[in-house]
C-alpha cells in the first residue's frame, strides 16, 4: 500500500516538474506522453486480448447458476444457465451491465453452536456498479473536449448530471458518487480483514491513481480556475493530430491531471484492470450449457489416448468371466495359457482389492 | 472417525483465531510455510500404482518412487523447477480459462467466504482468491516482466520447494466444487486453477494414493475398488436377494455385458458394494424391472466415477473412453447414467469432446414414454433423475409415497450436477413424488449455491478426517437447520461420493440423519406387481405405521 501511495505521489511530482520546467517539458507532458499512453492503451489492450484468444477453449465449462435445459415441462433458467447463444448474450449483458454475479454476494459468519449464517451483502455490488458507471459517464462528459461540434448527447448528459444545481458551476452528481465509491472500495480493502490480507500494491495503486485523477479534476472544476479554452485547444489538437505546442498557462493541476490519466492508460493493459477485457472472454460465463446437445471440439484432443481395451480386459479375466456365466467375445481356449493382448501391466493386484475408496 | 471430538471441534471452529473468526494473521501469506503433520495430508501414490500409470500414460506422472510427505526431501527430479515452469507455459497455451484466470482477478474478495474449506478452517489460503494466488504469484514471478522486476511488490515469487509443498497442501484442500465461480464477477473458476495445479504436481511425481489407486483399478478392472468381473456380478446379485426379502419378488431382469440391449446402464461402482449406495442400486433395479426396461450393466465399464478428473485431463479421457467403447461393442442404442456427481461433470462437459462423436448411438428416447431427450442429443447419455422424472410425469410409475413416511427428507445438490450441469429440479420432482415429507435447506446452501460434502475430488479418505469434517461443516450445518426446523432425518443426494462422505459427516455433526440416494426412495415407493405386503424399506428398516389401516 505504501509503495502504491508513494508511486502515485511520485507521478504527481513528476507531472508538476513537467508543467514547470519550460515549454519543452510541457510539449513532452502535454503532447508526446498522451499519445504514447493512448497508443499503449489501445495497442496493449488489443495485444492482451489477442494473446488470450490465441489459447483455445478445449472444453465446454460454463458455470451453471440455475436449472439447465432439460425436459420440456421443467422450468429452464434461460439466463443463469443458458443453452443458446441468445441466452449467453443475455447472461453476459447482465454480467457486464449489472454485475449480476456480484449482486448475489453474501456475507458468511460463524456463531456459537457452531452456526453458520449467510446474509445478502450488496455493498460491494453497489459501490462497484456506482464506480464503473460514474467512470463511464465522466469519460463521456470529457468527450466535449475532444469533439467539435460535440455529439448531441453530451449536453443533456451534463444537464442531468448537474441537476442538483447546488454549486457554481453545477455540482456533478457523478463526481460526488465517484469519489465516494472509490473511497469505499479503498476503505473496504483496509477494514475487511479478508480483503486486506489478499490486497497488494497492484490493488491499491489503481485506486490511488484514480482518486488522484478525480481529485485534480474536481479541483479544476470547482476550486482552481483553469483556462478551459486553452485546455480545449490542447485536447482538440491532440484529437486532430496537429502536434501543436500546448497553449501557455494551462497550470500545474491540469498537467498533473493529464499525466495521471496517461499513467492509468499506459498501466491498464498490463494490470488487473484488464478484467474489462477478461470478463468477455471468460469460458465459465460466455459459453452455452449445451455440451450434451452439441459436441464441443478440442483442437488438441489426443486421439492416441484410448481406453484400456475390452479385449485386454477379457483376456485378463476370461476364466473368471466364464465361471460367472458372463458372455465372452472369445471362448476359453481348450488348453493353452493365454497371453494378455495389451501390453498394459496389471495394477498391484492383491492390495488393490483391499481398500475401499469410500471410507 | 475424526481425531478431534465433535464437542471440541464445535468450539474450535468458532473460537480459534482465524480469518474466519475475525483475527488478522500476523504474517504475510508468502511467509507462512505449509506444515505437514499426520491428519492434514493424503498419502503419496504407491510406486507400483504409479508405475502402472506411467506405463499407460508416459510423461504425465513423474518418477514412481517411495517418498513421504513429511520428509524434507520429496525425491523430485533434478530439473523439477524447469518441468513446472514449462508445464505452466504449456497449460497457458492450451487453456484459455487458465490464462484469463491468471490475469484478470481484481481481488475484490467476493469469493473469500464462499469456500466450504475456508468457512470450516478459517485458513486464509483456503479463500479461493488466495488459493489461485498461490499459482498466480509464480506465474507473475517467473513468467511476467513486471513480476520478475518488482518481485514481491507485484506479488510475484519464485518457484521453490516450499511453494511446491504449499501447492500440494492447498490444491488438495479444494474439491473443485465451483461454488466460488458462481459469485465471481468474472467467472473465475478455482476448479480450473486447482486442476492445473494438480496436473503440474503430477508432472514431478507429487500425487496421492487415494486418487491414483482407484484410477488404476478403474482402468484395469473397470471400477475403483478393483472388483473383478465375477465379484462385481456376485455383489450385485446379493442385492437382488435383498430385494426379494423385502418385496417377495425375484427380479430376473438384472444382467451383465449383454449385447443387443437397448440401454447401457453405467453406475458409480460404489453402488454395488458400499452402504448406503447399495440401496440406491436396489432402487435402480426395481425401477427398471417395474417399467420393463431392456438394459444391461457392463462389468468392463462398471465405473461411472472418474478419478482421472482429479488428476489430469489425459487420465480422465482414458478412463471415460470405456463408456462409449462398451456402448459400441454391445450395440446399445443409448446410455443411461446412475447417481454420481463428478461422473456427471465428466459426462456432461467432457465426454463428447474427449471421446465422441457417439455417432453409433441414437438420440436417447425413453421406450416407456416416448420422450426424446434432446438435451442429450449428441452425447446420447441421460441422467437417471431425468429419466425417472419423465416416467413419473407421464404417470408410468405405480407409486405409494407413504412408504417413505418414516423419512423426513431434504436434498443435497451435489456440486457437479448443480454447477456444471444445472440438474436441480429433476431430483426434487422425483423426491416430491416418492415421499410426502420433503423440505429444502436454506436457499444460500442449495441449488447453484450448494455446499460441497467437504470430501470431493478424491479427498474422501480417512487420512484427513478432521479436515473433511471442517470442510463439510457448512453442509452439515444447513442439514442441522432443517433437522431442527422440520425434523429432517434423511439426506438424499445423487452422488456416490456424497453417499460415502455425507454418511461420515452426518455421523459426526448430525448423528441421527441418514443418507440415501434418490433412487432408494424411488425403490421404496414403487408398488411392484405381485409384491408381498411391505413392512420394510430397502434397508430392512420399519416403515411408518399407516393411519386408519389401508382404506384409500
Amino acid at each position: 500500500m505504501k509503495f502504491s501511495f508513494l508511486a502515485v505521489i511520485a507521478l504527481v511530482a513528476l507531472a508538476f516538474l513537467g508543467a514547470n520546467l519550460g515549454s519543452g517539458m510541457q510539449y513532452l507532458f502535454g503532447v508526446i506522453i498522451p499519445y504514447v499512453a493512448f497508443f499503449l492503451f489501445i495497442g496493449g489492450f488489443i495485444y492482451r486480448v489477442t494473446q488470450w484468444a490465441k489459447s483455445p477453449v478445449p472444453f465446454s465449462i460454463p458455470t451453471t447458476s440455475g436449472q439447465g435445459k432439460s425436459l420440456p415441462w421443467i422450468n429452464h433458467a434461460k439466463l443463469d444457465n443458458p443453452s443458446t447463444i441468445g441466452g449467453v448474450i443475455g447472461r453476459m449483458a447482465l454480467e457486464v451491465f449489472a454485475f449480476r454475479s456480484l449482486f448475489k454476494n453474501t456475507k458468511a459468519e460463524i456463531h456459537d453452536g457452531p452456526k453458520l449464517t449467510y446474509e445478502s451483502s450488496k455493498w460491494l455490488w453497489i459501490a462497484g456498479l456506482t464506480f464503473h458507471y460514474c467512470f463511464l459517464i465522466i469519460v463521456i462528459r470529457h468527450m466535449r473536449l475532444f469533439t467539435n461540434p460535440m455529439p448531441f448527447f453530451i449536453e443533456p448528459l451534463e444537464y442531468l448530471d448537474g441537476f442538483l444545481q447546488v454549486t457554481v458551476p453545477a455540482l456533478y452528481i457523478t463526481d460526488l458518487l465517484f469519489v465516494g465509491a472509490v473511497t469505499f472500495l479503498f476503505v473496504r480493502r483496509l477494514v475487511n480483514p479478508q480483503v486486506r490480507y489478499i490486497s497488494f500494491a497492484a490493488d491499491y495503486f489503481p485506486l490511488f491513481l484514480i482518486l488522484a485523477i478525480a481529485t485534480t479534476g474536481i479541483l479544476m472544476r470547482y476550486v482552481i480556475r483553469v483556462d478551459i479554452v486553452g485546455i480545449k485547444e490542447l485536447t482538440m489538437n491532440l484529437a486532430t493530430f496537429s502536434f501543436a505546442a500546448p497553449p501557455a498557462n494551462l497550470g500545474s493541476t491540469f498537467f498533473i491531471h493529464l499525466f495521471l490519466i496517461c499513467a492509468l492508460m499506459a498501466y491498464f493493459p498490463f494490470s488487473k484492470l484488464m478484467h474489462l477485457g477478461g470478463v468477455f472472454l471468460s469460458p465459465t460465463r460466455n459459453m452455452p450449457n449445451d455440451s450434451r446437445m452439441v459436441r464441443h471440439i478440442n483442437p488438441w484432443n489426443d486421439p492416441n489416448i484410448k481406453p484400456h481395451s475390452y479385449a485386454g480386459y477379457e483376456d485378463e479375466f476370461r476364466e473368471f468371466m466364464a465361471g460367472a456365466g458372463l458372455p465372452l467375445e472369445k471362448e476359453l481356449p481348450p488348453e493353452e495359457p493365454e497371453e494378455p493382448a495389451e501390453a498394459e501391466e496389471t495394477a498391484a493386484e492383491g492390495e488393490a482389492a483391499q481398500e475401499t475408496p469410500a471410507e | 472417525m475424526a481425531d478431534t471430538k465433535v464437542e471440541q471441534m464445535s468450539v474450535k471452529v468458532v473460537e480459534d483465531p482465524s480469518l474466519m473468526t475475525g483475527a488478522i494473521p500476523a504474517k504475510d501469506w508468502m511467509d507462512v510455510p505449509a506444515v505437514f503433520k499426520p491428519g492434514n495430508y493424503c498419502y503419496p501414490g504407491k510406486p507400483s500404482i504409479m508405475e502402472y500409470h506411467n506405463k499407460n500414460l508416459p510423461g504425465l506422472f513423474g518418477e514412481s518412487r517411495e517418498w513421504e510427505i513429511e520428509d524434507d526431501d520429496w525425491k523430485l527430479p533434478e530439473n523439477w523447477k524447469e518441468i513446472i515452469i514449462n508445464g505452466i507455459k504449456e497449460r497457458l497455451d492450451k487453456f484459455r480459462s487458465f490464462k484469463i484466470f491468471m490475469d484478470c482477478c481484481v481481488r475484490c474478495g467476493a469469493c473469500a467466504d464462499k469456500c466450504h474449506f475456508f468457512l470450516g478452517t478459517g485458513d486464509p489460503k483456503n479463500m479461493p482468491v488466495l488459493r489461485a494466488e498461490l499459482l498466480r504469484s509464480v506465474y507473475r514471478g517467473e513468467l511476467t516482466k513486471a513480476g520478475k522486476i518488482l518481485g514481491r511488490i507485484a506479488n510475484g515469487r519464485e518457484m521453490t520447494i516450499d511453494v511446491l509443498k504449499e501447492w500440494f497442501m492447498y490444491f488438495y484442500q479444494c474439491t473443485e466444487c465451483r461454488r466460488c465461480s458462481v459469485f465471481c464477477p468474472y467467472g473465475i473458476d478455482t476448479a480450473e486453477v486447482t486442476m492445473m495445479g494438480r496436473e503440474l504436481l503430477h508432472l514431478v511425481g507429487v500425487n496421492t494414493n487415494w486418487i491414483m489407486e482407484p484410477a488404476a483399478n478403474s482402468n484395469r478392472t473397470g471400477n475403483h475398488l478393483g472388483l473383478q468381473p465375477h465379484t462385481f456380478k456376485e455383489n450385485a446379485e446379493y442385492l437382488i436377494d435383498d430385494i426379494e426379502e423385502v418385496t417377495g419378488l425375484r427380479l430376473e431382469s438384472l444382467n451383465f455385458n449383454r449385447k443387443g440391449a437397448e440401454v447401457l446402464f453405467v453406475i458409480p461402482s460404489a453402488d454395488v458394494f458400499a452402504d448406503p449406495g447399495i440401496f440406491t442400486f436396489m432402487g435402480y433395479c426395481m425401477l427398471f424391472d417395474h417399467i420393463g426396461l431392456d438394459y444391461t450393466i457392463s462389468t468392463y465399464s462398471s465405473e461411472g466415477g472418474n478419478f482421472g478428473l482429479f488428476t489430469s485431463n489425459q487420465l480422465m479421457k482414458k478412463l471415460n473412453g470405456k463408456m462409449f467403447a462398451e456402448a459400441k461393442r454391445l450395440g446399445v442404442k443409448w446410455i443411461l447414467g446412475g447417481e454420481c456427481g463428478h461422473m456427471w461433470r465428466v459426462i456432461h462437459q467432457y465426454m463428447d469432446t474427449m471421446n465422441g462423436p457417439a455417432d453409433f448411438l441414437q438420440v436417447p428416447t425413453s421406450p416407456i414414454t416416448g420422450t426424446r431427450f434432446d438435451n442429450a442429443a449428441s452425447t446420447k447419455m441421460v441422467h437417471i433423475s431425468e429419466f425417472t422424472a419423465d416416467l413419473i410425469h407421464h404417470g408410468k410409475l405405480n407409486l405409494d409415497p407413504s412408504r417413505n413416511d418414516h423419512r423426513v427428507v431434504t436434498f443435497h445438490d451435489s456440486c457437479n450436477p448443480a454447477r456444471a450441469m444445472g440438474l436441480l429440479d429433476e431430483p426434487r420432482y422425483v423426491l416430491n413424488n416418492v415421499c410426502n415429507n420433503f423440505h429444502d435447506m436454506p436457499e444460500n446452501t442449495i441449488r447453484e449455491q450448494t455446499f460441497c460434502c467437504g470430501s470431493g475430488t478424491g479427498l474422501n479418505t480417512g487420512e484427513i478426517m478432521d479436515l473433511r469434517m471442517m470442510g463439510g461443516l457448512p453442509r452439515a450445518n444447513a442439514v442441522k437447520y432443517v433437522r431442527e426446523k422440520h425434523g429432517v432425518n434423511t439426506l438424499a443426494c445423487v452422488c456416490a461420493i456424497d453417499r460415502a462422505t455425507l454418511l461420515a459427516l452426518m455421523e459426526y455433526w448430525n448423528p441421527d440423519v441418514e443418507v440415501c440416494g434418490v433412487s432408494e426412495l424411488v425403490g421404496n415407493a414403487l408398488i411392484m406387481e405381485g409384491e408381498k405386503e411391505k413392512d420394510q424399506g430397502l434397508r430392512f428398516e420399519e416403515l411408518a405405521v399407516k393411519e386408519g389401516d389401508t382404506d384409500v
